[in-house]
């Protein structure tokens, strides 16, 4: 009885207790729940293009951070530096789509997938070698972004807000709609979507699926960037930082590995969960459910609905 | 056009040459052996045939598609208004004005019929008014397409998918284009809609058509010349009147004997010539 009282009853009274505290609380999930979505964003877009799960995307975040921070080292200002840590990952875009991808065109899925492993073991030797192993600290303020914190008087008690997760909030916000409006309106997004849907019948249309790869992983570089810098704001840039990113796959489970919006529901979804789970059930299962709520949470929906919550429906006309 | 003339020097100047192709397979299966043909330009040109013949791995040499079944065109050449065309991307291709419709329509399923269409003008560099004014062209050919215009094609029926798909090669403007099995899996009455309408884009448009079809019947009735394909080769070749006079077509290919009616020693014989001419 104790325990059916412990998880059904204790915890909701408890944040009707404290709604202060459970504002912090979803405001902590809500900030996670962006950040697990714009590196799920950075699976789905190579993913939609190329059918690859691109194993190398969370190294690619620390890359990306670290070469911004490494040119801002050298004595650049934090725009320049900016702007170059773009140039470079335009740079890797092309490089990938020529000696990687090229390749490999036509090959099983799986061959191409090791091969994003293998990228990502030579980004990891190539940035260690270049910028060292050792953390680095984010130039958060050099860059213009906000660094204190409101707070804010609300049920007799108060939220704290980073004025950073405010920021990150936003330019995930901007970075998404630029991209839904890039995919549904342009050209150039109406071609990524056909090569999504039929690789063989783009190219017959003439599209070239060099170009578009290119494109998209220049994308998926943009996406990592953005990252990188909210992520190293809020802990270092290290090569750390890459575990992190396979939190992205719990959350591509739940939205669907094709879906931009499915990448931020599902987002939010395993934030706003995971910290929920951790202050109000955590104390039964013995703190730390939040290293493991996530793949939970993924594997249910594996079984009752694989292609997850936004996946792309599998025609099928009878 | 020199070389032009030898092949048929009456008529317009040859748009296409496939001159002896050969195509393996894997670097093992050799599906053409030697396949040779020419299409004018303007005319409507048919390529016939029983299922494995050869007919959609010849129209994929052509448009280069072969690449993506790891296919390669071993020996011959391809000449596209004179211009060798063998190592061009599918991409370079149909900015040159040919353009492949695939067995099967493709057309991509998670896009609405317009979005599949405006696909087919990715290689345009003419703006976009061009574009919407051929949008229009093809809604004045197809008007089911127009009615259907905000469906997503996956929920769209055969028909409309087959329509869908000339209708997204036409829009990259071509000079040619190469229709494999447009009458695969329609109702009968479908199959003549889509042939009268390929027919109306060769006459007004002055498109240019190779096509693959097994209805040899049909594609007969609209084509201007054939080439019968069996097990890699050309083995007959001829205008499309002389082709469905012909005894042996008649008897292979439209299904209807000469003479009366076939009793049962005279399917024997039709097999036993049927391996002979193989």
């Amino acid at each position: 009885m104790e325990l059916l009282y412990n998880i059904f009853i204790a915890p909701f009274v408890e944040m009707g207790a404290t709604p202060d505290f459970l504002l912090q609380v979803l405001w902590e999930g809500f900030v996670a729940g962006t950040l697990y979505a714009l590196i799920a964003l950075g699976f789905v877009l190579i993913f939609k293009a190329s059918g690859v799960f691109n194993f190398a995307q969370g190294i690619m975040v620390v890359f990306s951070a670290l070469t911004l921070v490494g040119f801002y080292a050298a004595g650049l200002p934090a725009y320049v530096s900016l702007f170059l840590a773009l140039v470079v990952m335009a740079v890797l875009a092309w490089s990938v789509e020529r000696f990687v991808m090229r390749p490999l065109v036509n090959q099983p899925e799986l061959i191409l997938f090791m091969a994003t492993i293998g990228l990502s073991y030579f980004l990891i030797g190539l940035g260690e070698f270049i910028f060292g192993g050792e953390p680095k600290s984010m130039i958060t303020e050099e860059l213009g972004l906000p660094t204190g914190s409101t707070t804010i008087d609300i049920f007799g008690g108060f939220v704290i807000l980073q004025h950073l997760d405010i920021a990150a909030a936003i330019i995930a916000a901007i970075l998404v709609i630029c991209l839904a409006l890039f995919f549904s309106k342009t050209r150039i997004g109406r071609a990524l979507r056909a090569v999504a849907d039929d690789h063989q019948a783009a190219l017959s249309v003439g599209i070239s699926l060099n170009q578009i790869w290119a494109i998209v992983w220049f994308a998926a570089g943009i996406v990592a960037l953005a990252t990188g810098i909210m992520w190293g704001a809020r802990s270092d840039v290290s090569f750390a930082l890459q575990i992190v990113a396979l939190k992205a796959l719990p959350v591509l489970i739940l939205g669907g590995f094709t879906s931009v919006p499915g990448a931020i529901i599902g987002g939010l979804i395993i934030g706003f969960g995971e910290k929920l789970f951790e202050v109000y059930w955590g104390g039964l299962l013995g703190g730390g459910v939040e290293a493991w709520f996530a793949y939970v949470i993924a594997l249910i929906f594996l079984m009752f609905r694989p292609q997850g919550l936004f996946g792309e429906k599998i025609i099928e006309r009878v | 056009m020199s070389a032009a003339e030898n092949t048929n020097p009456q008529a317009a100047p040859d748009i296409l040459q496939v001159n002896n192709i050969e195509v393996i397979y894997s670097h093992v299966i050799l599906v053409l052996k030697g396949v040779s043909l020419t299409v004018p330009e303007g005319g409507i040109v048919a390529i016939l045939g029983a299922n494995g013949a050869g007919k959609t791995t010849t129209l994929r040499a052509i448009s280069n598609l072969l690449q993506g079944e790891r296919g390669d065109v071993t020996k011959g050449n391809i000449l596209f208004e004179g211009n060798e065309i063998q190592n061009l991307t599918p991409n370079e291709l149909v900015r040159r004005g040919c353009i492949q419709v695939m067995e099967g329509r493709h057309v991509f399923e998670h896009l609405s019929i317009e979005e599949n269409l405006l696909t087919g003008a990715y290689t345009r560099k003419d703006g976009g008014a061009a574009i919407k004014r051929d949008l229009e062209l093809v809604y004045n050919y197809f008007p089911r397409l127009r009615e259907r215009r905000k469906a997503l094609a996956g929920y769209t029926s055969g028909g409309e998918q087959q329509m869908c798909a000339v209708g997204r090669a036409l829009m990259s403007r071509p000079k040619m284009i190469l229709l494999d099995e447009p009458s695969m899996g329609l109702a009968p009455q479908l199959v003549d809609e889509i042939f009268e309408i390929v027919n109306a884009l060769n006459k007004k448009e002055g498109v240019t058509f190779l096509l693959a079809e097994q209805n040899t019947n049909v594609a007969l009735r609209y084509a201007t010349y054939g080439y019968i394909l069996e097990s890699g080769r050309v083995v007959m070749d001829g205008e499309a009147k002389e082709l469905r006079e012909n005894e042996d077509v008649k008897e292979f290919y439209l299904g209807v004997g000469g003479e009366g009616r076939k009793s049962f020693r005279d399917v024997k014989h039709y097999k036993r010539r049927k391996r002979w001419l193989a």
